[in-house]
C-alpha cells in the first residue's frame, strides 16, 4: 500500500483477570477501503473492535489515528474522533422514537433563548435529518419517524442502527455482525449500503461470520486467531476454505501475508 | 454495486409492494393497548376520572365541591412533590428509599437554622436545600460508581439519615408560634387563596409548577431524554454516546433536591417542625403514588404527569372513604390493589408491538 493507514494499532493487550482477551495484537485500517475481520469465536474480535472504538481500554498498546496517537477512555471519545460504530446488539433505546435515537447524545437543540436557555430540543429538525438519512439509504418503509424503536422488525432496527453510524462517521465506521440477524434481501440492502458508504470515502471495519459476505464486499481481510493478527490476505487470491482454514489453524498462512 | 450471488437472483423477481395484512389484528382492546402505549398517563388520568366520578355520585354535592377537591390537592401535595422525585429515579429503573427522611433532615436543618441559629430565613432555606442534594449526591454516586443496586444504597442511606437526623436534633420539635415569629419565610407554601370556595395553597401551586417543568425537562431536553434511555437500557445507552453516570449522580441528586423542596412546603402545611415525622412512610407513600401513576419499576417508562394522577387517585379515595365514614383501613387496602393493578397494567401494555 502506498496510502498511510488511517487507523494503525501495535501491540494491543486486553486482560480479563486470567483470560487474554488480546496478546500484542497489531491492526491497521487505510483509508477508502472496506476491512473485514475474521476469526473463531473467542478469538478476540470483539474485544479488538471494542478497543478501537472505546468500549475497552486497552492494558497496553498504542493507537493512532492519522498519524496521532489517541486513547479513547469511552465510546463517546471514540465518536468524537469520528468513529462510529454498529454494535452487535445495536445499541438503541426501545422506548425511545427513531429520531431520539439516532440523535442520542448529540441532540441538536432549537436556536435561540428555547434552545440556549431552556434547553429544548428541536424535534422537527431532528426528524428531518433522521427521515432524510433513512431515506437516502433507501433502508425500509418506516411509516412514523416518531414511533418506538421497539416497535420496529430486528432488520429496520438494524437500518436505524447503521443509518446512525452513515450519518455521523467522519473517519471510519465500524460494523460488528451487521447482517448477522437480517434475511436475504435485508442483508443485501446492509451489503449495498457498507459499499455505498465506502464509495463516500469512508473505510469500514466490518467483522462478519458471514463468509460469503465478507468475501463479496472485502477489500482485505484481517484474520484474528487467539488474540492476535494471524495474517491480513487478499480475498481475491484466496478462497473461503483458505481462509477458514487459516483461522483455524487448520493451515497455516503464508508467509507474505504474514507479513502484510 | 455489488455483485449478485447465485441464490439472491431470485430477489429480482420478488414483490415489491410494502406489505399489507387484514386488519383483522386490529381489535377494540388491541387498539386501546396499543394508544395506552404511547399515552402512559393515561390509564391513571382515567382510573382518576372514575374514581372521583364513582365517589360523586355515591356522596353527592359535598364531595363534589371545589372545596373538597381543593382540599384534596392540599393533603396530596407533599406526597406529589416527593413522587416527582421518586419518579426521576425509578425512571432510572432504581428506586430511592432514602426520600422521605431526606425531606425530614431537610425540614429540621432548615428550621433549626432559621429558628435555633438565627440565620437569616432565606438563607437557611438554602442550607436546607442544599442538606437535601447532598444525601442524594451520596446515593448517586454510591449507584454509578460504587455500582451498588440502588434499592441496598437508599435502604442504607434511609437509614443513615433517619438517625442522624433524631442524633442531630435530640428530638425536638420546633414549634409553630416560633417558626412564625422568627421566620415566617418557611410558612410561605402553606399561604393561601380562595377563588370562590376553592382554596389552594401555594404548596400546591408548587407541586403543579414543579411536575410541569419536569414533564417539560423530561420530554423536550436532552437531559430527560438520557435519563429515559438510561432506564430502558444502560448498556446501550452507554455504548451510543450517554454519559451514564452523570446522569444517574444528576437524577439522584436532583431527587434530593426536590426532597428538600418538599420539605419547605411539608413546614408551610405541617406549621411546627417534627423530627419525628421521619418514621413517617414518605417514601413508600411516594412510591405508591409514582408505581400507581404508571412509572414502570423496570425504568424508561411512563410520564410524570401520571405520577400527579396517581397522587391525586389516593388522596381521592382516602378522602371519599373517610367521608362515607368507611373504616381507613380499607383506603390501606384499596391502595394495595390499585399498586398491583398498575403494574399488571403496565406489563400488559409493554407487550404490545405495534
Amino acid at each position: 500500500m502506498t496510502q498511510e493507514p488511517i487507523l494503525t494499532a501495535r501491540g494491543l493487550v486486553k486482560r480479563y483477570g486470567r483470560v487474554t482477551a488480546l496478546n500484542s495484537c497489531d491492526f491497521d485500517l487505510y483509508p477508502g477501503e472496506i476491512l473485514a475481520v475474521i476469526g473463531d469465536n473467542g478469538a478476540g474480535k470483539s474485544t479488538l473492535i471494542k478497543a478501537i472504538s472505546g468500549a475497552v481500554v486497552p492494558d497496553e498498546g498504542i493507537i493512532e489515528l492519522d498519524g496521532k496517537q489517541v486513547l479513547f477512555k469511552s465510546p463517546i471519545e471514540a465518536r468524537e474522533a469520528g468513529i462510529e460504530t454498529v454494535y452487535q446488539n445495536l445499541a438503541l433505546s426501545p422506548a425511545l422514537s427513531i429520531a431520539d435515537n439516532m440523535f442520542l447524545g448529540r441532540e441538536i437543540r432549537k436556536p435561540g433563548f428555547l434552545g440556549d436557555w431552556l434547553r429544548m430540543l428541536d424535534r422537527p429538525a431532528m426528524e428531518k435529518r433522521a427521515r432524510d438519512k433513512l431515506t437516502e439509504l433507501g433502508l425500509m418503509t418506516i411509516q412514523n419517524i416518531s414511533q418506538a424503536v421497539e416497535t420496529l422488525s430486528g432488520g429496520q432496527r438494524q437500518g436505524v442502527a447503521v443509518a446512525r453510524a452513515a450519518a455521523f462517521g467522519s473517519k471510519m465506521v465500524i460494523m460488528d455482525e451487521p447482517t448477522a440477524a437480517l434475511g436475504v434481501k435485508e442483508s443485501r440492502r446492509v451489503l449495498e449500503l457498507i459499499l455505498d458508504v465506502k464509495k463516500r470515502g469512508l473505510p469500514i471495519v466490518l467483522i462478519s461470520h458471514n463468509m460469503p459476505h465478507v468475501f463479496e464486499v472485502a477489500d482485505r481481510i484481517h484474520i484474528h486467531r487467539l488474540g492476535r493478527r494471524l495474517c491480513v490476505i487478499d480475498p481475491k487470491q484466496y478462497t473461503m476454505s483458505d481462509a477458514v482454514a487459516f483461522m483455524t489453524g487448520a493451515k497455516l498462512p503464508p508467509e507474505a501475508a504474514l507479513a502484510a | 454495486m455489488s455483485q449478485v450471488q447465485e441464490f439472491e437472483k431470485a430477489l429480482a423477481n420478488s414483490e415489491t409492494s410494502v406489505a399489507a395484512f387484514d386488519e383483522h389484528g386490529t381489535s377494540l382492546v388491541k387498539r386501546i393497548q396499543h394508544f395506552l402505549h404511547s399515552t402512559p398517563a393515561a390509564v391513571p388520568l382515567i382510573v382518576l376520572v372514575l374514581s372521583i366520578a364513582v365517589f360523586g355520585v355515591t356522596i353527592g354535592g359535598r364531595f363534589f365541591s371545589s372545596y373538597t377537591l381543593t382540599l384534596i390537592l392540599q393533603q396530596i401535595a407533599i406526597v406529589g412533590i416527593l413522587g416527582a422525585a421518586q419518579t426521576l429515579v425509578i425512571l432510572t429503573a432504581g428506586i430511592d428509599l432514602s426520600i422521605g427522611v431526606i425531606m425530614v433532615i431537610s425540614a429540621v436543618i432548615m428550621g433549626n437554622c432559621a429558628v435555633t441559629y438565627g440565620l437569616p430565613t432565606l438563607l437557611a432555606v438554602v442550607i436546607g436545600l442544599a442538606a437535601g442534594a447532598a444525601c442524594g449526591l451520596l446515593n448517586g454516586l454510591l449507584v454509578a460508581y460504587m455500582k451498588l443496586p440502588p434499592f441496598i444504597v437508599t435502604l442504607g442511606t434511609w437509614n443513615i439519615v433517619m438517625a442522624t437526623n433524631f442524633i442531630y436534633s435530640a428530638n425536638e420539635t420546633i414549634r409553630d408560634a416560633d417558626v412564625d415569629v422568627q421566620a415566617p419565610l418557611l410558612h410561605l407554601f402553606g399561604l393561601n387563596f380562595r377563588i370562590g370556595t376553592a382554596v389552594l395553597t401555594f404548596g400546591v401551586i408548587a407541586m403543579v409548577v414543579l411536575v410541569l417543568i419536569l414533564w417539560y425537562v423530561l420530554n423536550h431536553t436532552a437531559w430527560g431524554r438520557h435519563v429515559y434511555a438510561v432506564g430502558d437500557d444502560p448498556e446501550a445507552a452507554k455504548l451510543s454516546g450517554i454519559q451514564t453516570k452523570k446522569v444517574l449522580i444528576s437524577v439522584y441528586t436532583l431527587a434530593g433536591l426536590i426532597a428538600a423542596f418538599a420539605a419547605w412546603v411539608s413546614i408551610g402545611r405541617n406549621g411546627s417542625i417534627s423530627p419525628s415525622a421521619a418514621v413517617t412512610d414518605y417514601n413508600l407513600q411516594a412510591i405508591t403514588a409514582t408505581v400507581i401513576g404508571g412509572i414502570s419499576l423496570f425504568g424508561g417508562r411512563g410520564s410524570i404527569l401520571g405520577t400527579l394522577f396517581g397522587a391525586m387517585i389516593v388522596g381521592v379515595v382516602s378522602m371519599g372513604l373517610n367521608m362515607l365514614g368507611a373504616d381507613p383501613q380499607w383506603k390501606v387496602l384499596l391502595t394495595g390493589v390499585l399498586i398491583i393493578g398498575a403494574v399488571a397494567i403496565d406489563q400488559w401494555i409493554r407487550k404490545v408491538s405495534v
